[in-house]
């Protein structure tokens, strides 16, 4: 087991390598620095000796990945790509065109946005495992037939009608929770619409998807063994069907909970939630690269752990998974 | 003088033109293969298959109506002598002309819908020349009514007369139909089981009711104007090209690169399956989001600084529609992929791949005949389930302000326009009206057919079904 850990982070490197080379590339090759040193400074008429300290200061000068001038080890060392992403790997982002420091920042926002991602993390599986469930104890019925079309229905609007309406419907004609906003005395005040929009907008293709999980293991032999020997069809369904379905239904959640830090962009935004998902929306909107950069190679270590949570976690649900 | 059109082809109609090429094939391709042939006819065999399918075909054949673009010529100034054709700066298309003077008629800002006067208050000067705070009478609503009373009777009248004229056009349609069908019948002398019925019925209610809204369009604003006085009907129409086209162009761009690095990955194993598999999760585990984003801005910057390449505004707005088709393709070929992947390491396994090889059939033969069609429900099911995703993902691209160019009619850019409105006191809601219906309707018929779909075709779903 901890072999298999150790061997797995070491994967993980050349992959974290492929991340930053994907990021430079799209970067520094495709817009030169002087490009983007022009985008950023913002005139056409800006001085050339402007732009030339501009990409010292971001340290964006210099040969790309093949320094011919130096020597020894320097030759790779000396670059714009050795030195943009050598700190990455030690989680050290510099700083942002504000001049604030990346690091400090994201771990600032990481707390609200956990606080809105985890409980509709939680309560989202939670409901719809539920109502996979109550659904599949009607099987066959016309309430079957209802709820999956109201399913498909569900998950067929666009995720933002469900924020408009929900802060349209709540918080402006019945004025029961404010429409956006995070203070941490008062967060449940904050974090209760959006949870349960959330947990609403996910509903849908959730609950469609744990069904059709269900079904197909309520179709194989065990459970017809275990009907047979006359457990109820409750005792199928909890004894027998749930615990089955375990592992397809872990491979869909644990590779999503370290993600969680990385918080929801579009409902931050829509709420004014200052973590880390409006952290990226400003980023994008503000063209800050370095941040976009931080957070990208951030999300993909997220990534790679919940890879390896998912493998660890199916030894726990399946006892003939072994890990090697 | 009758004046001169000069067709334009921008890069996204040219890959429609591509698609409708595609479709041909794979049709023509669906009579030689009848275990396919069979499979589309258990989908249609359903009316829920028949009605969804009636709905996505009248969604694209609005795409396909609108992708036929061309820039009229200019008028000649009065007087001057010109030997140069001049063309217009904007660029129209057939369903431009369909829908009539709807895309011209603009107000100054807000109306409400089927109103004759602007929702907001300005200053209007009467005959006697005081100034008064009232609600300006639109240009463009109503103009043909004698007085502002006859309007709700003016309204049920002219919405008969359109939907008459659409009805008139689908009987038409479905009389032809019935022929083709008749004819068939008589040649085959098989009756056909499919139920047409369902089908009619769903022609007729989508032409009544387009024929309903272009003609009262043109008389009213149906559902109101946005800030800037645009009609929204129109606009939301318009959007309906942007959708069908992010749903389909990116699955198609998609395609190949999954097919062709899945096949590889599972064919040849070794060191190509490593590299494949290195490849996809490394795209993988970047999220999606920031770099659709970050590519999509990285373009932008280099649109700014090669401002040469693009003659017309509408262009670059298409240039950028593209580059964000292929932007979204090259992020989500990595789930097909792997799929793809995985299922040819067991066909690959298989007795007649292995018999195949002990013949010597070269690799291309082997890929071509035994592993290629055996992939093809994966494709197929992937193909019509990613297109849902893909008209919801584009609304919320557009919101976060990496998606369609704000020029360019999109249901995401009017959800985005829209939020801001939400907050007005008295509300302005009908500019998501719009939107919300018409990317509904498309959004839950794709998702229904491509379950039919996916029960047809997937052999576990089979399976299953066989049992019970």
């Amino acid at each position: 087991m901890f072999a298999y850990i150790v061997r797995r982070l070491l994967y993980a490197i050349p992959i974290l390598i492929g991340v930053n080379l994907l990021t430079f590339v799209l970067f520094f090759i495709v817009n030169t620095p002087d490009n983007m040193a022009r985008a950023h400074l913002g005139d056409k008429y800006v001085t050339q000796d402007a732009i030339d300290n501009w990409i010292e200061e971001k340290g964006y000068h210099g040969p790309m990945f093949i320094n011919a001038e130096a020597e020894g080890i320097e030759t790779l060392t000396d670059t714009v790509f050795f030195r943009q992403s050598i700190p990455l790997f030690a989680f050290d982002f510099g700083q942002a065109d504000n001049g604030r420091d990346i690091s400090t920042d994201i771990v600032e926002r990481m707390g609200p946005s956990l606080t809105l991602a985890l409980p509709t993390f939680i309560i989202g599986i939670w409901v719809n495992i539920c109502v996979a469930l109550m659904v599949l104890m009607f099987r066959g019925t016309s309430l079957d037939r209802f709820t999956v079309i109201s399913f498909v229905t569900l998950m067929s609007i666009s995720y933002m009608f469900y924020i408009i309406g929900g802060q349209y419907l709540i918080s402006k004609e019945w004025q029961l929770l404010p429409v956006s906003g995070f203070h941490e005395d008062d967060a449940w005040r904050f974090l209760l619409l959006p949870v349960v929009i959330g947990v609403i907008a996910g509903l849908g293709s959730g609950a469609r998807l744990y069904r059709a999980l269900f079904i197909e293991s309520s179709g194989q032999d065990f459970a017809r063994t275990a009907r047979a020997k006359g457990v109820t069809e409750t005792g199928v369904l909890f004894r027998h069907i749930l615990p089955n379905t375990m592992i397809p239904i872990l491979t869909g959640i644990v590779v999503v909970i370290p993600m969680l830090f990385m918080g929801a962009l579009v409902m931050e935004s829509f709420f004014s939630i200052p973590g880390l998902g409006s952290f990226m929306l400003d980023a994008i909107q503000e063209q800050d690269f370095s941040k976009i950069r931080a957070m990208v190679y951030l999300g993909a270590v997220l990534y790679i752990i919940g890879l390896i949570l998912t493998d660890i976690s199916y030894t726990w649900a399946d006892p003939r998974v072994r890990l090697s | 003088m009758d004046l001169a059109i000069k067709p334009v082809l921008l890069g996204t109609d040219l890959l429609v033109y591509l698609l409708i090429a595609m479709i041909v094939m794979f049709l023509l391709s669906l009579k030689k293969n009848p275990q396919n042939r069979d499979r589309w006819r258990q989908v249609f065999s359903t009316r829920t298959g028949m009605v969804t399918f009636v709905i996505i075909l009248s969604y694209i054949s609005i795409a396909l109506l609108d992708s036929l673009h061309f820039r009229k010529q200019m008028e000649p100034v009065a007087g001057q002598e010109t030997t140069e054709v001049y063309y217009s700066n904007t660029i129209n298309s057939v369903l431009d002309v369909m829908l009539g003077e709807m895309g011209e008629n603009t107000e100054r800002t807000y109306s409400a819908p089927l109103s004759l006067k602007s929702w907001v208050n300005e200053n209007v000067i009467a005959e006697d020349g005081s100034i008064t705070r009232a609600q300006p009478a639109l240009v463009h609503a109503g103009q043909h009514l004698e007085s502002p009373d006859d309007k709700v009777a003016d309204i049920i009248w002219q919405s008969l007369v359109g939907a008459a004229k659409g009805l008139a056009l689908a009987a038409v349609l479905i009389v032809l139909h019935k022929q083709m069908i008749a004819r068939g019948e008589r040649a085959t002398g098989i009756r056909s089981t499919l139920p047409w019925r369902s089908a009619w019925i769903t022609l007729a209610i989508v032409l009544g009711l387009l024929g309903l809204l272009i003609h009262l369009g043109n008389l009213y604003h149906v559902l109101g104007t946005d800030q800037a006085g645009n009609d929204t009907l129109y606009d939301s129409l318009k959007g309906i090209r942007t959708a069908v086209l992010i749903g389909t162009l990116t699955t198609l761009i998609a395609m190949p690169i999954a097919i062709v690095f899945g096949i590889s990955a599972g064919y040849f194993k070794g060191w190509v399956d490593d590299v494949v598999q290195y490849i996809y999760t490394t795209l993988s585990s970047i999220p999606g989001l920031l770099l659709i984003a970050a590519s999509v801005l990285m373009f932008q910057v280099w649109i700014d600084n090669n401002p040469q390449f693009f003659e017309v505004a509408l262009e670059k707005a298409d240039a950028k529609f593209l580059a964000l088709c292929f932007i979204l393709g090259i992020t989500s070929w990595a789930t097909l992929c792997r799929l793809l992947r995985a299922e040819t390491l067991k066909i690959s396994q298989l007795d007649y791949v292995e018999a195949a090889h002990a013949f010597g059939i070269g690799h291309a033969q082997i890929l071509k005949r035994h592993i290629l069609p055996n992939l093809s429900h994966i494709i197929m099911i992937t193909f019509v389930l990613d297109f849902s995703g893909m008209v919801l993902a584009e609304a919320v691209l557009s919101y976060i302000g990496v998606g369609i160019d704000p020029t360019m009619a999109s249901w995401g850019n009017m959800i985005n326009l829209a939020r801001a409105e939400l907050a007005r006191e008295p509300m302005v809601w009908w500019n998501l009206s719009g939107a919300f219906f018409l990317m509904f309707t498309l959004v839950l018929s794709a998702n229904l057919f491509s379950d039919l779909v996916r029960d047809a075709f997937d052999p576990k779903t089979r399976v299953e079904a066989a049992k019970a």
